[in-house]
């Protein structure tokens, strides 16, 4: 698996061949949620960097995914529809939300590595 | 808040060591749900039984030869005529016919009656027995006596005859005093999930050991107020402060079935509690507003709080409660709509982030209820 990045609002984004990036909400995130039961998936359109672009709905409450940098959404993760629990069972894999182009790839240097996220982590769990 | 300052009922340490997530509810620190999750929590819950900890809940005493008649000022229940070891559902009027709390009403006999109501009226309610019936009987309030269980699910009453066989025989509402592992508690066959199930009274003191033991029988799982919600929900069950509150009547909350006969407007003890002329000008004339159930059309929760819409864009309502029931595998929700539009497979739609979802209305009790009648 490819290095992954994250955002501080617990999403993740993995690089992919094409140039396109998967993004996904983190083990962390799920865990925070509670059981999915619904997904929201983003319109195959560009968004802004910090837009809506999804929302995931939890046995508790709504919560939305944000869009990590600008870009236009090339692909959903249709599974969702009828399983949105693979958002629980498989976080960083078949539980991946959207993939994106962003308008300016090198911008994806600023977000949270590995270390930087668990940092993040363990700060709101000391919090 | 911080939770420093929320009160602790006598199973919180259980509850951090059976690694619950905790939140603060009605001024206490309660498990919203255990390592399990609220999905399987309910699904276990209607397949064999849930422990649920309703401690903070408000267990209150009335005695007298005159209680009864007393709390009937204060209720449009029959409460005179509610035979020893019956259990009743009844709630607080007040004078515009708004609801003040829902409650249930035990006779324990020799003349005792005895209260649950809700955490976060409690006090308030005892405020208002004090008041209006303090001088005729005596009002003992059992928070920090007390705790409360419920035992939930089909295989409730297997766990609970293995500790007291007598139980058994109980059927839906009945209420009696029963020996728990040598603890004198109180224990009804009701609750607030729609399944067979009981209710169980315990001295504070004995409550853990009690819970210990529930959870140790195989059938039994520790269940969170995350599956409480969507339980009651699905069996179409009023919360105090969603489904109804001091703006709402019994009428609006479509809850005439819970105002005896005898004390409607027809009946042999007609009135005589806080808003009846009110509630039976409602129930003559009609309302303009009331809380039916809704399913959305769709996978998307619609939420308390959702305003409802017509066809042509008009509100006409709102949702009061909502969420996910995991047993309809559904989204399910309960609103308040004008009248006119809330016929059963009425076709109307909630407004979720900007969006229409259709809704229909729809009977309650979405998951059909399982009680114990004999």
């Amino acid at each position: 698996m490819s290095e992954l990045r994250f955002t501080e609002d617990h999403e993740w984004l993995r690089s992919e061949a094409d140039g396109s990036f998967t993004v996904g909400i983190t083990a962390f995130a799920q865990n925070a949620l509670g059981d999915v039961v619904y997904v929201q998936l983003p319109e195959l359109q560009t968004y802004a960097q910090g837009a809506e672009a999804s929302t995931v709905e939890s046995v508790k409450a709504a919560s939305g995914v944000y869009m990590p940098l600008t870009g236009e959404v090339v692909a959903v993760n249709e599974q969702l529809e009828g399983n949105p629990e693979l958002v629980n069972e498989d976080p960083l894999g078949e539980g991946w939300f959207f993939r994106f182009i962003p308008a300016d790839a090198g911008a994806v240097a600023q977000l949270l590595d590995q270390d930087a996220y668990d940092r993040l982590i363990k700060a709101n769990a000391d919090a | 808040m911080s939770t420093e300052t929320l009160l602790k009922t006598p199973l919180h340490a259980l509850h951090l060591e059976l690694g619950a997530r905790m939140v603060p509810f009605a001024g206490y620190d309660m498990p919203v749900q255990y390592p399990l999750g609220v999905m399987k929590e309910h699904l276990h819950s209607r397949e064999q039984a849930g422990l649920f900890d309703v401690s903070h809940m408000g267990q209150i005493r009335l005695s007298g030869a005159n209680a009864a008649k007393a709390l009937e000022t204060l209720v449009p229940v029959d409460i005179i005529d509610l035979p020893v070891g019956m259990q009743r559902y009844a709630m607080f009027t007040n004078e515009q016919g708004g609801i003040l709390d829902d409650l249930m009403v035990a006779n324990l006999g020799n003349d005792e009656l005895f209260l649950v109501v809700n955490a976060a009226c409690k006090e308030q309610d005892l405020a208002h027995l004090r008041k209006h019936i303090g001088e005729q009987c005596q009002i003992q309030p059992l928070f920090e006596e007390r705790a409360l269980l419920a035992l939930q699910g089909p295989a409730a009453v297997k766990v609970l005859e293995r500790l007291a066989p007598e139980v058994a025989t109980m059927t839906f509402m009945q209420f009696q005093a029963a020996q728990l592992l040598g603890a004198d508690c109180y224990v009804s066959r009701s609750g607030y999930t729609g399944e067979d199930g009981f209710e169980i009274s315990v001295p504070a003191d004995k409550a853990e050991a009690l819970a210990r033991r529930l959870l140790a029988e195989p059938e039994v799982a520790a269940i969170g107020l995350g599956a409480r919600d969507s339980l009651r929900l699905e069996a179409g069950l009023c919360l105090y402060g969603h489904d109804m509150n001091t703006q709402t009547t019994p009428i609006e909350a479509s809850l005439l079935w819970a105002i005896s006969k005898v004390r409607r407007a027809d009946g042999e003890r007609a009135g005589g509690f806080p808003g009846a002329e009110a509630i039976f000008a409602q129930q003559q004339n009609g309302v303009t507003r009331k809380r039916v159930g809704l399913l959305p059309q769709e996978r998307t929760p619609v939420r308390e709080g959702a305003e409802i819409v017509d066809e042509a864009g008009t509100v006409i309502g709102s949702i009061c409660s909502g969420g996910f029931g995991p047993t309809l595998n559904a989204p399910v929700a309960m609103g308040y709509l004008d009248t006119g539009h809330s016929a059963l497979d009425t076709a109307v739609w909630a407004i979720v982030r900007g969006k229409r979802v259709a809704m229909k209305v729809s009977k309650m009790p979405f998951v059909a209820q399982r009680y114990y009648r004999g």
